[in-house]
Order: C-alpha cells, then sequence, then structure tokens
C-alpha cells in the first residue's frame, strides 16, 4: 500500500526563549500513514499530539528527523504550498479559524489561495459544502451556527483544497455531544465514500472505535499501535497512561477480571449486550 | 445586549441596489455624501432628499430599522443642534438670559441636524443593502489603482474582512467575561471615574489575552489553508458591471450635476 | 426542608422589541436543597444556561421570580448582590476569565468584593487552592503559565473561595482530557463534602451526570421536562431519545440485556455497579 505521509526519527522541541530549547515535545517518532486509511491518534494534554498536527503540513519544522507528505520533504520551503495543498489540517477551535463572515466565502478561501478560476472555486465549494452536509448554509453567517456546524464549514474549507490527507486536532474538544456526532460522522464519511485520507486527534476514546487504526502518544512517543480493539483491550496499559478505554470495553474487562469468560472485542453496545449475553446464559 | 448593535448590519434582500455591483454603491455613496454637504439651499436640500427617499423606497429597508438605528445619534443631534442654535452669530430674535437666537442659528442648526441625519441614513443604506465582504471587495478593487504608489490594498482589505468577522465573535466574548466577572462581585457601574477605569480592568486583561490567541490560531489557520500574500490569489465571485450600475452612475452624475448647479447659481 | 434556592413560573425573553427576539425558557420551576448534588442536563439552546444565570441574578426574569432561602432576590439591590456571593457561578471555560499577576491575587478577586478582611481573604484563598489541588507554590505564579488544567482549577477556586452556599458549574469539564475530567470532577466532590453546600452541575455529558450527582433535572426547550433521581430518569430513555440526549453507555447495555431477558435492575450507570448486578444474576441463576 503506498504511504502517503511519513516522519523517520522525528523530534521536535520548542524554543523556550531565543536560543534555549525546551523538553523534547516529540522523541524519534517513526510514523507512517497509508493512503485511504483512517487512522485515530489519541494521547493525553502535552503528550505531542497537537505538535505533530502543525509538524504535518510544515506549519512547524522538525528540530529532528524528517516529515515526508507524498515523499516532500517539508523542510524544502520551496514545496511548500505543494505540502499545504496536500496536507489539511482542522483545529480545535472553529472560530478562530473561519477567516469569512460569509460561509461559501470562507470555503472559498483555500482555491482562492491557490489562484483557480472562479469557475472552478465555485464548483468546488459547492461539493465542499455537499460533501459535509452545509450547503443549505452556503449563505449563513458563521457566527450563527451551532458549534457542529462551523466545525463542518472549517472542513469543507479544508476538503476544497482537495488534499490528499486531512489532519484533524482534536476537533470536537470543545463541541456538544450533537455537534460531535456530526463532526465525525462527517469525517467517517470523508474517508470512506470520498477516499481521503484522515488522521483523527482526539482524547475520546469513542470516537476511534471505526478508525483503521489508533497510535496512541505518551510524552512524545508512541506506546501502542493497532486495530481500535487491539489498543481498547490494553486495558491496564491505557489507565496507567492516564487514559480510558470505551465503557463497553471497561465493561468487559471487569467482568473477566471477575472470573466470567467476555471475549474483549465488542465495541458498540449491542455487540457488547451480546457478548455478555452470550457468557452469561451458557 | 452587545449583540443588539445594528450599526452597519447587512440585511438580506434581493432589490435592485442591493444587486448593484458594490463598488457602485461606493461611489454612489460618496457622491451622495457631496452632495449632501454641498446643499445649501432648500431647494438643493429638497433634491438630495428626494434622492434619498428614492433610495429608501427602492432598497425595502424599513424605516423602523433606519428610524432604530439612529436612535444612538439622537443625543449627538441634540447637541449639535443647540450648539449651533445658540453660538452662530447674528440679529438676535428671542434672548433669554445670555443666550440668544438668531435667524442664522436656527438655520444653521436645521442645516447641520438635517445634513447629519441625512449622512447617516445614506450610509446606512449601503450597509444594510450590501454583505460586508462585498464591500471590502468593492473597496480593495476600487483602491487597487493606488497599489502602485504602495498603498496595500490588499492587506487593508484582507484586515478589515477579518475585523469585520471578528466583530460578533468579540462583543460575544465581552459579554461572557463581563457575566462571569459580575458574578464574582465586580461592578461596572459605581465609583468615580477612576474607579470605573481600573473595574474594567478583568474584562480588557482577559479581552486582550483571547484576542492575542484567536490572531495567534487564525494566523496558522490561514498559512495552513495556503495563504501567501495577495500575489497570485483569485476570487470565486469576481466583480463585474451591470447595465443596472451604469443607470446608476447615470442617475448619480445627474444628481452630482444638479446639486453643483444649483450651488453655482445659488437657488 | 426548604428548598435554598428555587425559581417560580420563571420565564425568560432576550432582547425583548427586535427582530432578535427570543424566549429562551418559559414557565420553569425549579429547586436546589441544602447540600443537594443536582445535575441539569439538556443540549445546547435547551435554555440551561439561561436558567442558571439567573439563580445568582445576573440575569432579571422577563417574568416569574427567583427565590433565595425563601426570598424574591431582586426585592432589593443589597439582596441582589449578596446573592451573587452566595450563589457562586462558574462559566464555561472559566480560564478565559483569569486577569491578575498571580493566581492567588486571582482566587482572592471574589472575597476581596465580598469586603471581607485581610486575614479571612488569605484563608480563603489558601482553603480554596487546597481543595482543587493548587499548593502554595501554585499561588505565587503568573495564572497564564499553568497548565490547561491548573488554569480551569485555579478559575473554580476563584468561585470557591466566595464560600457560596450554592455553587454552579457550566460545564466544567468541557475541552478537557481525560485525566482533566476526572480531577476537576473530584475537586468539585470534595468541595461538596467538605463545605456541605449545594452543587448544581450543568453538563450534557450523561456519563458524567451518571457517576456525580443525587437528582436530575431535564431541560428542553426552554422548559423543565423531568426532574428526579438517576433511576427515574435513565427509566425513560426514549423521552431522553427525543430530546437529543443519550444515555450513559453503560445504561444502554443493562436496557438491551434486560430486553433480551436478563433480569438486572433499572437503575444501572456505571461499570462497577454493571458488575454487581451481573455477578449477582449469575449467581441466582446457578442457584436455582
Amino acid at each position: 500500500m503506498e504511504q502517503i505521509f511519513e516522519t523517520q526519527r522525528l523530534s521536535f522541541q520548542y524554543q523556550t526563549e531565543p536560543g534555549v530549547s525546551g523538553a523534547l515535545v516529540l522523541k524519534e517518532i517513526d510514523l507512517s500513514i497509508e493512503s485511504g486509511s483512517f487512522v485515530a491518534i489519541v494521547g493525553h494534554n502535552g503528550s505531542g499530539k497537537s505538535t505533530l498536527a502543525k509538524l504535518s503540513n510544515g506549519i512547524l519544522l522538525p528540530t529532528g528527523g524528517k516529515v515526508y507528505v507524498e515523499g516532500l520533504d517539508t523542510m524544502d520551503r520551496t514545496l511548500l504550498l505543494e505540502i499545504r495543498r496536500r496536507v489539511g489540517v482542522v483545529f480545535q477551535n472553529p472560530d478562530n479559524q473561519i477567516v469569512s463572515n460569509l460561509v461559501e466565502d470562507d470555503v472559498a478561501f483555500a482555491p482562492e489561495n491557490l489562484g483557480l478560476p472562479p469557475e472552478d472555486i465555485r464548483r468546488r465549494v459547492d461539493a465542499a459544502l455537499k460533501a459535509v452536509d452545509m450547503y443549505d448554509y452556503r449563505l449563513h453567517a458563521p457566527h450563527l451556527l451551532s458549534g457542529g456546524q462551523k466545525q463542518r464549514v472549517a472542513i469543507a474549507g479544508i476538503i476544497a483544497m482537495r488534499p490528499r490527507l486531512i489532519v484533524l486536532d482534536e476537533p470536537t474538544a470543545m463541541l456538544d455531544p450533537q455537534g460531535r456526532k456530526e463532526v465525525i460522522d462527517t469525517v467517517k464519511q470523508l474517508c470512506r465514500e470520498h477516499g481521503i485520507t484522515v488522521a483523527l486527534i482526539t482524547h475520546h476514546m469513542n470516537e476511534c472505535i471505526d478508525a483503521d487504526r489508533l497510535v496512541v502518544l505518551s510524552d512524545g512517543e508512541i506506546v501502542l499501535d493497532g486495530t481500535p480493539v487491539h489498543v481498547f483491550t490494553q486495558v491496564e496499559k491505557l489507565s496507567e497512561l492516564g487514559l480510558a478505554p470505551p465503557e463497553t470495553t471497561a465493561l468487559l474487562f471487569a467482568l473477566g477480571q471477575m472470573g466470567l469468560n467476555v471475549p474483549l472485542d465488542a465495541l458498540d453496545v449491542t455487540a457488547c449486550a451480546q457478548t455478555i449475553y452470550d457468557s452469561i446464559s451458557k | 445586549m452587545l449583540k443588539d448593535i445594528t450599526l452597519g448590519q447587512y440585511f438580506p434582500g434581493n432589490t435592485f441596489i442591493h444587486r448593484l455591483d458594490p463598488r457602485t454603491k461606493l461611489l454612489m455613496t460618496i457622491v451622495y455624501l457631496v452632495c449632501v454637504f454641498t446643499a445649501r439651499t432648500p431647494i438643493a436640500f429638497g433634491v438630495v432628499a428626494l434622492y434619498l427617499a428614492i433610495m429608501i423606497i427602492v432598497s425595502n429597508v424599513k424605516l423602523r430599522l433606519l428610524l432604530r438605528g439612529m436612535k444612538p445619534l439622537i443625543f449627538l443631534l441634540a447637541l449639535t443642534g443647540t450648539l449651533n442654535l445658540f453660538l452662530t452669530p447674528g440679529e438676535p430674535l428671542v434672548s433669554i438670559w445670555r443666550l440668544s437666537i438668531s435667524r442664522e442659528g436656527i438655520e444653521w442648526a436645521i442645516m447641520l441636524i438635517l445634513r447629519i441625519t441625512m449622512m447617516i441614513t445614506g450610509s446606512f443604506i449601503l450597509t444594510y443593502t450590501t454583505p460586508p465582504m462585498a464591500l471590502t471587495d468593492g473597496i480593495e478593487s476600487l483602491m487597487r489603482p493606488l497599489k502602485r504608489i504602495g498603498v496595500p490594498a490588499h492587506e487593508l482589505a484582507m484586515i478589515m474582512s477579518i475585523a469585520l468577522r471578528f466583530i460578533p465573535t468579540l462583543l460575544e466574548e465581552t459579554d461572557r467575561i463581563m457575566r462571569a466577572q459580575k458574578a464574582r462581585g465586580a461592578s461596572f457601574d459605581t465609583g468615580n471615574i477612576i474607579q470605573r477605569g481600573r473595574a474594567m480592568l478583568p474584562i480588557l486583561l482577559p479581552l486582550f489575552i483571547s484576542a492575542f490567541r484567536r490572531a495567534e490560531e487564525l494566523a496558522v489557520a490561514m498559512e495552513s489553508r495556503c495563504y501567501h500574500d495577495g500575489e497570485g490569489r483569485t476570487r470565486m465571485r469576481a466583480l463585474q458591471y451591470s447595465r443596472d450600475d451604469a443607470l446608476t452612475g447615470l442617475i448619480g452624475l445627474l444628481l452630482l450635476g444638479s446639486i453643483i448647479t444649483l450651488r453655482v447659481t445659488g437657488l | 426542608m426548604n428548598p435554598i434556592i428555587r425559581t417560580e413560573n420563571l420565564t425568560h425573553t432576550y432582547s425583548v422589541g427586535t427582530p432578535f427576539e427570543r424566549t429562551a425558557i418559559v414557565g420553569v420551576d425549579f429547586a436546589a436543597h441544602p447540600g443537594e448534588f443536582v445535575g441539569i442536563i439538556g443540549h445546547t439552546g435547551s435554555g440551561k444556561s439561561t436558567l442558571m444565570q439567573h439563580l445568582n441574578g445576573l440575569l432579571t426574569p422577563t417574568s416569574g421570580r427567583v427565590l433565595f432561602q425563601g426570598e424574591d432576590i431582586h426585592q432589593s439591590k443589597a439582596l441582589t448582590r449578596s446573592v451573587r456571593f452566595q450563589v457562586g457561578l462558574v462559566f464555561q471555560y472559566p480560564e478565559y476569565q483569569l486577569f491578575e499577576e498571580s493566581v492567588y491575587k486571582d482566587i482572592a478577586f471574589g472575597p476581596k468584593n465580598m469586603g471581607l478582611s485581610k486575614s479571612e481573604i488569605d484563608q480563603r484563598v489558601r482553603e480554596a487552592a487546597a481543595l482543587v489541588g493548587l499548593g502554595a507554590a501554585h499561588l505565587e505564579k503568573s495564572p497564564f503559565v499553568l497548565s490547561g488544567g491548573q488554569k480551569r482549577r485555579a478559575a473554580i477556586a476563584g468561585v470557591m473561595a466566595m464560600k457560596p452556599k450554592v455553587l454552579i458549574l457550566d460545564e466544567p469539564t468541557a475541552g478537557l482530557d481525560p485525566r482533566g475530567r476526572t480531577e476537576i470532577l473530584d475537586n468539585i466532590r470534595t468541595f461538596h463534602r467538605e463545605t456541605g453546600a449545594t452543587v448544581i452541575l450543568v453538563t450534557h455529558s450523561m456519563e458524567e451526570i451518571a457517576r456525580t450527582v443525587d437528582r436530575i433535572a431535564v431541560m428542553s426547550d426552554g422548559k423543565v421536562a423531568m426532574t428526579g433521581t438517576r433511576g427515574e430518569i435513565f427509566a425513560q430513555g426514549d423521552a431522553l431519545e427525543q430530546m437529543g440526549l443519550d444515555l450513559p453507555e453503560i445504561t444502554r447495555v443493562a436496557l438491551r440485556l434486560r430486553a433480551m431477558g436478563i433480569d438486572l435492575p433499572g437503575d444501572i450507570f456505571t461499570v462497577e455497579q454493571a458488575v454487581q448486578a451481573l455477578l449477582a444474576y449469575k449467581r441466582e441463576v446457578a442457584g436455582c
């Protein structure tokens, strides 16, 4: 399979003062993302996951190692625009990434920056708004939308660039459950139906259930990497890291500890109930 | 609440004026303002007022909204009117104590109030019928020739449109911080001026910090969306003049011509 | 027992007489008793935060009354002001209101506005800081160098230091990671236990509510749609779903098992409860 994004021994430290470097935020990370996949990246605050997002499109540059986007090195400043149009980054606070006070004008921002002809921009804007199901709101003012809607507009603004990879940095952290669901459903759809590679950075384990792969970061290092089921079932390791598996997995694990013979790989409510039912009525 | 401020607010519609090119509307507003300040005689004011009335009717702006927009300015109007009423030199008609009102004073006061009212109402029609983004596009386009003499037209327009975008957000935030500090017993309406000034600190400081944080995040988000500078940038909605704009321009010339004629002939 | 705070037929309309006129809450009767831990749940726009801001007099009712210890809080200006201190209100993302040069001074802002003596303020600041797990070393720092979770806790301490008889918190865990969420909820429970104050937790997280509160009020469309114990509320899963609210995941698993014929009690909200109930069930079945 083709690797769309790759880091090689990627390290990063912020400068605390001119000439003085702080602690390493990322420590020699090797991470490749397969084209078309949905990868979730989880870790608590300070694990380095937001820094990773900013390194992915050259907003930050590695202090050690390399970041490649489809083989393009982010250190090469002449490739900057090429890299940024390939990797779209969506940030946490939707208010602070919407530039225009008209939804469709905001979505047009990136294609306009790319210097596309007006007809192309219009086509991309319409398609992007339809893909996030916000087309009916194209003439609305963003500040009057709900949090989930704003974040979907922000996502549309990114997919109008037609990127190969979308990195979402805690896109649901500031949203209510309704908005969270809207955004996650949209992201999944983009990956599954539009074939866009997705890297979702989050600390809500429930949002990772449908990912192809789950990477856990802690203190700047990758500590767990595998399918969601594989990661969730490392219940003890997760709690050591200050992370909680979904409640369904926690329940199955606790039952297992009490001597019940239950497999841990049931992630949604229905499957979890079925597993318990099978085990108990045996 | 702060959110309800209607000054400079856009009300969507699809009238003749709504559909005009923003550049036409900007130029027409300038022509109109020149006329307001050139007019001196009742006839000239009548002509400008007629034009204004037609604009109000055609643009379908609700009179109630116009009047409400004027409300914050009533004090200013009253003050200017009164000052001019008493302070304009001339032959006194009525004298009260040491103040006197002259014929010239009355004329001046009426003219000033008329001018300010007409000026504001006319500008309101511009903002009522033009989305802020179209307005900034128009300004950028009109200023483009000035680029050659070093005016950063694109940057100025970008700053303006971002300011427009963030005004509601920051107003809302001010409101929220104010309530939060009130909940901790802060009061903003007691004490003398210095005390009141100090009392604003718990609002202004968090507001500044938040504005800086927003600016930083916005800059990163804009860069992530391939923003570099105005160079090579295209627009989704290219501005284009239509026949309606030509017609409007003609009306503008007519208005300007008649007002200047009236001024020169002193009618 | 008489409620410490209650509303009577409370209605609030924003921006009366403008095109933006909007009625946020209608005829709300809400009450909280001394020492109670109440949860208010409802999705965005259900009127939770409007109700909350009436309880300490930040908003004035369009109609209806707010009674604190039996007295209308708007009957005199002095009472409104004193209620503001006795009913502490922590807004969403309270760290954005920090402004002083040190954590100490920021926590002291409320008590200072109350006109307390210097020694009393000092004692309160230290107590409140301890409640949220901030030590003496943190107090002298600028609030802006703290971590996100610490900032949030410092801001909450600023309200706790007023020693309110009722503490209301709007989404106190919003935007935090799991560790930060647990810490804040622990702090709030400690405050509740040690001060005996009434605590009202406003949230849209069912899991949080399930783990914490005694009684729940569900808001929907500007009204209190239901009140009751956790068991009573979660038993009405369908009604909650219609209001756009989901039951806690564990409760849904338990309900599903019940539908499959496994006889479990109806009030299961946490992993521990589910494990106990399932083990009990298994023993019973084995015993037959």
